[in-house]
């Protein structure tokens, strides 16, 4: 069988994450902030960033480390319906301020590495857990009970300004502490119920 | 050649513009008045890539109080699901103080295009066409600025009418842009006064991502934005490329 990969648009979520919010909040109503956010932010990782399950990701000349951004994705079917879930690794060059839209730091070519089969036994996304290794090496979990938005509040508060349509992906969000990897290593995602998500990082052309 | 895509008696149709009228794929030629339009836009086998610019005519900038022009690009990425057709219906939410057109010269990826250099740029633009790339400010947050909420709203890319092949656009960096709001003219620039032209624009973007027949690149709007409402037609309209009409259409409020 062919491994998934989306047929729309993939959305990614910020601060979706209790510890995430948490580590960033001394800062929200400084500048360039001002405040904490109100709606979903949200980004997206555009379609040259897929990269299917077991496929190299490679890291541009000059980048020598990025952040795993390990993640589940809700693919939706029809009528704002979710279909199935799918893990995902959603990497980004290591970046601190959050003031202005990542392009340059997440759409990057390969940037996403996408599992091969969607979940679709219907399980509630806010019992799953996953954890990333590196090298074998387990580096971070998160638990998607711990979430500021759960999956169905960020589904309505997502579709309150716009349509996510059949094959659109939104991404529930990354947990703090976001593990670092190098060229030459294997970032596998583990979680109960789902295939392992497994690209290794290599080193791009000059 | 002029190139649109419209819906006639319930059929999707490719179709070009001769005479003032459509000539779809069938044979059949057609008024402009008897289509829905569509974006002029041929599905893409992955989800499109559309990346539009904030900030990149000097004028603007400084209308919006920054202090001086970006150094970089400030882009944003838009979903396909934001953008409608020629002559449709944009919702403006009940209750907001301030949402504005931007008349922006979109450009049409024709080939792949992946680290191409600035003197080779123009050889990866297919098409070029009219984006009207709406923003609420009432939603604006310091968070990813300019926000999704803000710019990926459904109905709020409205692009066409027209996809016009880049051969027959003569100077694509000296392009008049203006908009109407019933009828009186609201914004007027060129596309020479742009801060980061295209050949630029596709150096910097394919240097980092691969870019693929279809993306888009909304290019940025000058000086001159207005509150629009309930009833406005709104005609963003550029040089050689074509006049694309939108009409605002407020939403109930919500009890």
């Amino acid at each position: 069988m062919k491994p998934y990969l989306p047929t729309g648009t993939v959305y990614g979520t910020l601060l979706n994450f209790r510890a995430e919010w948490d580590a960033l909040s001394p800062h929200m109503h400084a500048a360039p902030y001002k405040a904490p956010p109100e709606a979903p932010i949200l980004y997206v990782k555009t379609a040259n960033t897929f990269t299917p399950h077991g496929a190299p990701i490679a890291l541009p000349a000059g980048v020598a480390q990025v952040e795993v951004g390990a993640t589940i994705g809700l693919v939706m079917g029809g009528s704002g319906q979710v279909a199935g879930c799918v893990l995902m690794n959603d990497l980004s060059i290591p970046h601190t301020s959050f003031y202005r839209p990542p392009v340059k730091y997440k759409c990057l070519d390969g940037f996403l590495g996408i599992g091969a089969a969607l979940r679709t036994d219907g399980a509630d996304p806010a019992s799953f857990s996953l954890e990333v290794r590196i090298d074998g090496q387990t580096c971070q979990r998160a638990d998607f009970s711990e979430l500021v938005r759960p999956p169905a509040q960020l589904l309505a508060d997502v579709a309150d300004f716009m349509t996510l349509r059949a094959g659109d992906v939104l991404m529930l969000g990354c947990n703090a502490g976001r593990p670092l990897a190098r060229a030459g290593q294997r970032v596998d995602i583990v979680a109960p119920g789902f295939e392992v998500l497994s690209n290794a990082l290599v080193g791009g052309q000059p | 050649m002029k190139r649109a895509r419209v819906i006639h008696q319930g059929v999707t149709h490719d179709a070009t513009e001769r005479d003032g009228r459509l000539l779809l794929a069938s044979g059949e030629a057609v008024e402009f008045d008897a289509v829905t339009w569509l974006p002029p836009l041929a599905p893409t086998p992955r989800a499109r890539t559309i990346l539009a610019l904030g900030l990149n005519y000097a004028d603007h900038a400084k209308e919006l109080a920054f202090s001086k022009a970006p150094e970089e690009p400030l882009v944003f990425v838009k979903g396909e699901g934001a953008l409608i057709g020629h002559r449709q219906f944009t919702r403006r939410p009940a209750q907001v103080q301030f949402m504005h057109y931007e008349c922006e010269l979109a450009v049409v990826i024709g080939r792949t295009a992946k680290k191409v250099r600035r003197a080779d740029a123009w050889d990866f633009i297919g098409g070029y066409t009219v984006a009207n790339d709406y923003a609420i400010r009432d939603y604006l947050e310091n968070w990813y600025r300019p926000n999704l909420r803000v710019k990926n709203r459904d109905t709020c890319t409205p692009l066409g009418p027209f996809l016009v092949d880049a051969a027959d656009v003569p100077d694509p960096m000296n392009l008049a842009l203006r908009t109407t709001v019933n009828g009186a003219v609201t914004q007027s620039g060129n596309t020479r006064d742009m801060v980061f032209d295209l050949p630029f624009l596709i150096e910097y973007f394919s240097s980092f991502m691969t870019l693929s027949p279809g993306d888009l690149i909304l290019t940025g709007t000058p000086d001159g934005v207005v509150d629009c409402r309930h009833g406005d037609v709104v005609v963003t309209e550029i040089e050689h490329v074509g006049a694309l009409v939108n009409t605002i259409q407020e939403e109930s409020p919500t009890p």
